[in-house]
């Protein structure tokens, strides 16, 4: 029942399971339900009972909903966090086919058997049953709200923010921490999770300076919003602490408004010099008999939405604590105008003072009535019971100071036996202080004080000045409390009322000695629902405490983990959906490429055409053997930009070469390329490339496209750690020029239309390298050959690519040639047995492929030692050779493995693997590389690969890897 | 984490490219033992530790960072080539 609307806006329309209701700005959804005297939110999760709203925060375990519907739904919202707008449509979770009715009640009936380790105990047999029956009927059964499992349309976001200070919570510890901070010129940022600041004061009747605390708020609310130093973010939890002053934040950007463009939430990063922890307190549950019926809720709540939404929980309440605040909560009811059934506090002495409604001291609340809305609350003092009628039931067992932050990076909180309640260990996040009510400072002259008592150290810390500020004056009352965790009693008193938990279960945990609390955690499943426990730890271990025989901080709590209230994956993940995975790079030829209808494959971050398809050509293959065609018979032009490459200078070239690569650069004369092997430290092959020396201290090195990053990483490790004292720099230019294979016998017929001199074998023989003019813009060309025929790979700037590649592929197509692609590649790679990292995939060495004898005997390398341990040259190592298949079966498949001819297929017996395989139009079968155990003393001998995977048994010959030309004729040609 | 480069100032960890312990590269004839310890055993402290770190989406320097493993305290950084391992 709405009371007043002094502190809320416009009336708007929401619905809530298709009713429509009337609801105020301002309000959430579970404010305007009460408003609208709807109680009953939710189901449970296990017994699916009966639930109403518990609290008015971000800790609730009840009134989950869901937001919206179709692809925009939202499940698992809090009730209490979800604000109204026109035309919000929320429905109710956990319940079929209604909040009313719900069929999987029935569970609360055989509740009896459901205890805690139900579970685990019942659906051990018979062992296929699980899988099958047991877990999907479960699974149907139990859960929360469900996804749309439809792709989510909405937008996330990421951000990051730097500050001096983060204040985390706007409360009166909150708001004077930021005030004395930003009066002292720190860059300020403010946090809370609420759409309003104020924390507390906006809940609470009581004066600040004088003013009404809402009032005192907003008014040093509005003061640091005008301050340029200040960032002020409402909606926002800081959900974890992180080493080195780095806090994960999470905004819910626009779940107020309708949908809109704009991201619906947004992931901070937030890296703060300092912080002061302002997060407050959470009330905590009294466990007794049906403590869990719509209508019974935490007395700050009650106090809240009576206090700042003007909204009456009830006609008539009754409060039921066992400390001096739970009195505030009957007083303000009072005072709005609400009939106080009842005050019933378990402590005998409790000091009340003269109030107009019935008191009982030294009661207790043994049980309710009611089953979709509270009725009755049954007393009990001393030999006497009664029962007093009610619509709600506030009741407090206390506050627990939000210590959750602080225990994020392995923090323990210490128990305090005076407010019975943990507080945060000093210094547990080293920038990160706590205040006020979460470092179990109760009263708001001791959040204020304690506000700025910290600020003033932050500021000194950081050599700012301390601003005068002046402390204003507020209530002081004492915090009086007597423990009461749970009232004896026959039936279910819940502890965590979302995943259904009652004192029993935490007992029988005990006496199944699962006594530690994070096994009674595991075996009762208390703390483990989205709330984590908020509300139901300190109740459950204060239980189990008892149950053990042990103190509570003996017991101990369950470690507290980020996120402190919980973030969507797609938040988190925000902007790395689809194409923002990763970051695409394409080359100067993409467009033509694409426009032609090649299939695109991912090299690394780049994009490469797989291969050119052609009018009357049905399978890649065909494109493949075609393109194949015009290198082996004319000529073929390949974009290979995606080579790393790097320029490198200095009179220390010679020597950094010589030590990243097996072979000798420094002696290559100019205008001569080489090819060179890189090793790790270790041994192992790493990447290997060409060098090209362009003059006497410059060198252009190319790298395969998968190792360019780890390569330039290498050199820079090299010159930087190892041999600090080189001169030499070096640069990726990969991106600068746009390179070119053209290939073939017709090569440098081609070429020689598109240079200003033309080639001829003298000047330009294999392995020549130097600067051209190209159709005159100024070029390198390399005469290199990844084919085996006679090639070139011409580069120019990139800007010029793309008319580049147009022209040469013109050229290549009036001579029966044209462009080739990735397959085809590879295909005129496997001929002429040149690795990839297929081969070099990080566990051969060079002795492994053949190359043992390119480690220069007259220089050290990185590598060198550790390659001639005697493991690594051992001759029955798998060691790389040909494939060629000789029985009736032709096909071939990488990954398989090869056996003796009448050996079992068995790890056992296993002498080696495949590792490419192509078709090849020159041998007229597949073909394909591997490593063989002594496979080059092995030539001729007839093996068996098998594929377990494929079901494929091949017959094969042992060949050289070089299936064409083997001799090395034609690419000098 | 936040990682001091000596030549940026404190960044974010994930600009940075982590390699392992930071260790003085043996010479050459040191022998199979040296080269065994330089290239693949590790000391795994519990407590304070120098690593080799890449400012990779930065200047591109190796740097040295002492941190602790327990605290997760970074103690400082310094330039790969002017440490002394």
């Amino acid at each position: 029942m709405r009371l007043s609307d002094k502190n809320v806006g416009d009336v708007v329309r929401f619905r809530f399971d298709g009713v429509g209701y009337n609801g105020r700005v301002g309000d959430t959804v579970a404010s305007a339900l009460l408003a609208n005297g709807v109680h009953l939110m939710g189901r449970s999760f296990k017994y699916h009972r009966p639930r109403g709203v518990l609290t008015a925060g971000s800790e609730e375990p009840n009134a989950l909903i869901t937001v919206g519907r179709g692809a925009h739904a939202e499940p698992n919202v809090r009730a209490t966090v979800q604000e109204v707008y026109d035309g919000l449509e929320v429905f109710s979770q956990s319940a079929w086919p209604s909040l009313k009715f719900d069929a999987m009640a029935v569970n609360d009936l055989a509740a009896p058997f459901l205890v805690a380790g139900f579970y685990y105990k019942t659906f051990m047999w018979p062992k296929a049953f699980w899988e099958k029956v047991y877990e999907p009927v479960i699974r149907r059964a139990a859960g929360l709200g469900a996804l749309s499992g439809k792709h989510n349309p909405d937008t996330y976001d990421k951000a990051f923010a730097f500050c001096d200070l983060l204040v985390v919570g706007s409360g009166p510890a909150g708001l004077m921490a930021a005030t004395v901070a930003a009066e002292a010129g720190l860059d300020v940022i403010l946090c809370d999770e609420d759409a309003r600041m104020g924390g507390r004061l906006l809940a609470e009747v009581e004066d600040v300076d004088g003013l009404p605390a809402a009032e005192w708020a907003a008014a040093q609310i509005e003061k640091l919003a005008a301050m340029p130093n200040v960032r002020l973010m409402t909606r926002t939890t800081v959900t974890g602490a992180y080493d080195g002053g780095v806090f994960g934040a999470l905004e819910r950007v626009t779940h107020h408004v309708p949908r809109s463009a704009a991201p619906i939430e947004c992931f901070w990063r937030i890296t703060a010099r300092r912080a002061v922890l302002c997060a407050g307190a959470l009330e905590r549950p009294i466990a007794f008999e049906n403590n869990d019926r719509p209508g019974v809720m935490m007395a700050g709540a009650v106090r809240a939405y009576v206090n700042r939404w003007g909204v009456a929980a009830g006609q008539s309440v009754v409060v039921f604590g066992n400390n001096d605040d739970a009195h505030r909560t009957a007083r303000d009811l009072h005072g709005a105008g609400v009939t106080v059934a009842a005050l019933i506090d378990s402590r005998a002495d409790a000091e009340v003072g003269d109030v107009p409604y019935p008191v009982h001291r030294g009661a207790h609340v043994v049980g309710t009535k009611g089953r979709m809305a509270l009725r009755e609350v049954m007393v009990r003092k001393g030999a006497a019971e009664f029962s007093v009628r009610a619509d709600c039931l506030a009741m407090s067992g206390g506050w627990n100071p939000t210590v959750h932050l602080t225990c994020h990076m392995n923090g323990r909180p210490q128990w305090r036996e005076d407010i019975a309640a943990f507080v945060p260990t000093p210094n547990a996040v080293p920038t990160l202080e706590a205040v006020g009510a979460c470092n179990g400072a109760f009263s708001t002259a001791a959040c204020l004080a304690e506000g700025m008592a910290a600020a003033e150290r932050v500021v000194e810390a950081l050599g700012a000045k301390v601003p005068e500020v002046a402390l204003p004056e507020a209530e002081d009352a004492p915090y009086n409390i007597l423990p009461l965790w749970a009232v004896a009693g026959k039936g279910r008193a819940w502890l965590d009322f979302q995943n259904d938990v009652s004192v029993k279960d935490v007992k029988q945990a005990a006496v199944e000695n699962f006594r530690s609390v994070e096994h009674m955690k595991r075996y009762t499943t208390q703390g483990m629902a989205t709330d984590q426990g908020k509300n139901s730890n300190v109740g459950a271990l204060a239980v189990l405490a008892d149950a053990t025989g042990r103190g509570i901080p003996e017991t101990g709590v369950t470690t507290f983990r980020p996120p402190y209230s919980p973030v969507a994956i797609a938040a988190l993940g925000a902007g790395a959906q689809g194409k923002g995975f990763a970051p695409e790079r394409l080359t100067t030829s993409h467009k033509q490429s694409v426009e032609v209808g090649a299939p695109m494959i991912e090299a690394g971050l780049w994009y490469r055409p797989s291969y050119f398809p052609r009018s009357g050509e049905s399978t890649w293959r065909q494109s493949c053997d075609r393109e194949v065609g015009y290198v082996r018979r004319s000529v073929g032009v390949c974009d290979v930009s995606t080579l790393g490459k790097i320029d490198i200078q200095g009179p220390d070239a010679g020597k950094l070469l010589d030590f990243v690569y097996t072979g000798m650069f420094s002696t290559l004369k100019e205008g001569r390329v080489r090819y060179g092997l890189m090793l790790r430290e270790d041994g192992t092959v790493m990447d290997d490339g060409t060098c090209a020396r362009m003059g006497a201290e410059h060198y252009v090195m190319t790298t395969t496209t998968a190792a360019a990053g780890d390569v330039m990483r290498h050199l820079e490790f090299v010159c930087q750690m190892l041999h600090p004292e080189w001169d030499v720099a070096f640069t990726s230019v990969t991106e600068q020029w746009a390179q070119f294979a053209v290939a073939g016998p017709k090569s440098r017929e081609l070429l020689n239309g598109v240079l200003e001199t033309a080639l001829n074998n003298d000047d330009w023989p294999f392995m020549a390298c130097g600067e051209v003019s190209v159709l005159g813009v100024a070029g390198r060309l390399f005469r290199i050959s990844f084919s085996g025929e006679h090639a070139y790979e011409v580069a120019v700037p990139a800007r010029y690519g793309a008319a580049l590649f147009a022209e040469l592929v013109r050229r290549a197509e009036a001579m029966e040639g044209g462009a080739y692609g990735m397959e085809a590649l590879n295909v005129l790679r496997i001929e002429k047995g040149h690795i990839t990292h297929s081969e070099i995939h990080g566990r051969v060495t060079a002795f492994d492929v053949g190359m043992e004898r390119m480690i220069s005997p007259k220089k050290d390398c990185v590598g060198k030692v550790l390659a001639a341990r005697e493991g690594l040259v051992d001759p029955m190592r798998e060691r790389m050779v040909g494939l060629r298949p000789v029985g009736a079966v032709k096909s071939l498949s990488a990954g398989a493995h090869v056996f003796e001819a009448r050996a079992a297929h068995v790890h056992a017996n296993d002498q080696g693997y495949v590792t490419s395989v192509c078709f090849s139009p020159a041998v007229g079968t597949m073909i394909g590389l591997g490593f063989v155990k002594n496979g080059p003393a092995r030539m001729g001998e007839r093996m068996v690969v098998r594929d377990h995977v494929r079901d494929l048994t091949v017959e094969v010959e042992i060949c050289s890897p070089v299936f064409v030309d083997p001799e090395g004729v034609r690419v000098r040609g | 984490m936040r990682i001091p480069c000596p030549l940026c100032g404190p960044r974010d960890r994930r600009e940075f490219y982590y390699k392992g312990a930071a260790l003085d590269c043996p010479d050459p004839e040191a022998g199979a033992q040296a080269w065994d310890d330089y290239v693949h055993l590790r000391e795994n402290p519990a407590g304070v530790t120098r690593d080799l770190w890449q400012h990779e989406a930065g200047c591109g320097a190796w740097i040295v960072v002492t941190r602790n493993t327990v605290s997760h305290e970074v103690l400082g950084a310094v330039l790969a080539r002017e440490a002394v391992l």
